[in-house]
């Protein structure tokens, strides 16, 4: 069991949801990932999803893209992260995923990657433009490694194919709770609520939602039917905007009916 | 000589890198091809529109002043600029709006970067009624604002985007997004053969017709295959379609024509063969112009139909086997090819098309007389007017 998974089991098997807030690395200047990081793990979370800044980021709604941008104009690369996340290596326990799209991966040159995310000892790999299809090569050269390639299913994956993806899932199965792109939404409809039991009925990994979650009620209302959730631009928008207490107050917003997180 | 390895393959070139959201889609666009392409009754019915719509089969025309002129091998040119809508775009947005229509799918979007692709599409959503929503980056809609009158005028919602350098990659991105919230209902018609399987198959053989025609014409007229073929690339829909039914002709020489731009040196072309390097772009592992941190460059062509930083799968793959050869013409080059055209054959190319015509004459030139030389003429030159005028600053040399 890889360790990611492992935290995660852990804060379930506490009464618990995870918790993986995710950021944009280098919004901001790449010097603050690393307080970030730490602030993020204060606030109790489950492990943190470190999005790496890309030109074309189809995956992506109007907060992250603006995120990503501002990263780049900072002349942020997958290279330089990786650079600041060695320098902060020990400094920061809970699990690291890095979530980047696949061409800053071959630009790298993926070999050379992957040793260098097992240096600085990076936990897991989100890649969301590497479906099932494509994902070979990558899986074959992390096998044996603590590094988790955690695959993401949608509300249009088939039954069959969310089987498929379940079993060769590594670390936990993220469960897009939109068909769309990432960035808040209103409300989850029972269509949301019965695709994620759908998805945890069949998988043997623990499952966490995400996708448009930016309200303390989502979270709580997802976090009902999975193992914990992923928030994304609602995170960024807050450090965005120097909101530190807002970051604070989603992750620790279901004291009492539900504890998220380990701390 | 087998092109196909495996199931959206090209070699190691093409595939499917998009967001799980759209697998579904893609597996049933895969299917519902499958589907169409072993029913007589679709073929029957695309050629039903393509020849009393479209127009076709346009003609393989012997450029006989432009021979003479040159003094070598003799060029025929294949009219895909005479077809409805002005060029060979229209042959795969009608074959995939009546796939659409196969599929139940009443709304339609598509990308477009200078406009003919979304005029296309446009004009196939009104000959059946589909909704029609047509993504262009902003700085291409400044430069085609006619195509954006044209779009609007036959019913399609043009769409402004405005992120990047609002040009066609940027207008990609946007589709795929658009795609990903609204994939329950909605077909991509993508124009040209690019972005993740089946879409790179599917392009190639609605375009295919190009080469199917040229092939019987060439044989009527001469008795005999052509020694040289040459076409544009941008993505490469008009050379693919051309090149599909030759490929397997060892003895036609083969060449695709990419935009050199200011000049390779200067960093500002579309060339991705000539100085891309191998990368997944739009769904597809393609040769892709980038930087060596993986980001993706813009391209820069005077030819906004040529003016994407990447280079469709099947063509990456007869580069890399070297079954076809590509090279590339600059801006002026280009001109100079629109201007000889017009002058000895009385036909204005669309500025993609000059970019074959200019490398076709220089081949031309160092062939026999006896030899045959075939120039897919992709589009007509009236959209490109203002541009052509602005670039010979106001006047003709």
């Amino acid at each position: 069991m890889k360790t990611v998974e492992k935290r995660i089991r852990e804060c379930v098997s506490n009464g618990k949801k995870a918790f993986v807030p995710y950021m944009m690395a280098g919004d901001g200047g790449l010097d603050t990932l690393h307080h970030k990081l730490i602030f993020l793990e204060k606030c109790g979370a489950t492990a943190i999803e470190i999005g790496i800044p890309f030109s074309d980021p189809v995956a992506d709604g109007e907060v992250i893209q603006q995120a990503g941008e501002r990263a780049l104009a900072n002349g942020v690369s997958l290279r330089k992260v990786v650079e600041e996340l060695s320098g902060i290596k020990g400094k920061v326990s809970v699990p690291l995923i890095l979530m980047t799209y696949l061409n800053p991966i071959l630009a790298f040159d993926m070999k050379l990657f992957i040793d260098r995310c097992l240096e600085i000892g990076i936990g897991g790999l989100i890649i969301p433009d590497l479906p099932l299809e494509e994902d070979g090569l990558l899986r074959e050269r992390l096998e044996g490694t603590d590094i988790a390639l955690i695959p993401l299913v949608s509300l249009t994956s088939s039954d069959d194919r969310i089987q498929d993806i379940a079993v060769k899932a590594e670390g936990f199965i993220y469960a897009v709770t939109v068909n769309g792109i990432t960035g808040g939404r209103d409300h989850f409809g029972e269509e949301v609520v019965e695709h994620l039991k759908r998805v945890k009925a069949v998988s043997p990994l623990p499952v966490l939602a995400g996708f448009g979650i930016s309200r303390p009620s989502q979270v709580e209302q997802l976090g009902e039917c999975t193992d914990g959730v992923i928030v994304g631009s609602a995170i960024v928008d807050a450090f965005y905007r120097d909101d530190l207490e807002s970051v604070r107050s989603l992750m620790n917003t279901s004291d009492g009916k539900f504890k998220i997180g380990i701390s | 000589m087998a092109i196909e390895m495996r199931r959206g393959r090209y070699g190691k070139f093409g595939g499917q890198y998009v967001p799980e959201t759209l697998m579904t889609a893609l597996i049933e666009l895969e299917k519902a091809y499958e589907e169409a392409k072993a029913d007589p009754a679709f073929a029957e019915e695309l050629d039903y529109y393509l020849r009393d719509f479209v127009g076709r089969e346009n003609p393989l025309y012997f450029a006989e002043r432009l021979t003479a002129k040159i003094g070598g091998a003799k060029i025929f040119l294949k009219r895909e600029d005479l077809n409805h809508t002005g060029a060979h775009k229209i042959n795969n947005s009608l074959g995939q709006a009546l796939l659409a229509i196969r599929m139940g799918k009443k709304k339609i979007f598509a990308e477009t970067g200078a406009g003919q692709h979304g005029v296309a599409t446009a004009t196939a959503c009104a000959l059946f009624g589909l909704e029609c929503v047509v993504f262009m980056g902003k700085e291409d809609i400044r430069r085609q604002e006619l195509n954006v009158f044209r779009m609007e005028l036959l019913g399609a919602k043009v769409v402004s985007v405005d992120k990047g350098s609002g040009t066609l990659k940027d207008a990609v991105n946007e589709a795929l997004r658009y795609w990903v919230a609204n994939v329950e209902d909605t077909h991509y018609i993508l124009g040209s053969a690019l972005g993740p399987h089946p879409f790179p198959e599917i392009v190639r053989d609605f375009q295919r017709v190009i080469g199917v025609e040229t092939r019987r014409q060439i044989v009527e007229k001469e008795g005999r295959l052509p020694d040289a073929i040459v076409a544009c690339i941008g993505g490469g829909s008009n050379a693919i379609g051309m090149f599909h039914p030759f490929v397997e002709d060892e003895a036609v020489a083969l060449y695709g024509v990419e935009a050199a731009g200011s000049g390779i040196a200067t960093g500002r072309h579309a060339a991705a063969i000539a100085d891309g390097k191998e990368g997944v772009l739009h769904g597809s592992y393609m040769y892709v112009l980038q930087d060596e941190d993986g980001f993706i460059q813009e391209a820069h062509s005077i030819s906004a139909g040529l003016d994407y930083p990447a280079v469709g799968p099947e063509h990456c793959h007869l580069h890399s086997i070297g079954r076809v050869t590509y090279s590339s013409v600059t801006d002026a080059e280009a001109l100079e090819g629109l201007q000889i055209l017009s002058r000895t054959e009385g036909i204005i190319p669309a500025l993609e098309s000059a970019h074959a015509i200019r490398f076709a004459v220089e081949l031309a030139k160092d062939m026999r007389q006896d030899e045959i030389v075939v120039v897919c003429l992709s589009g007509r030159g009236d959209k490109d007017m203002q541009t052509v005028r602005e670039a010979l600053g106001g006047g003709v040399e």
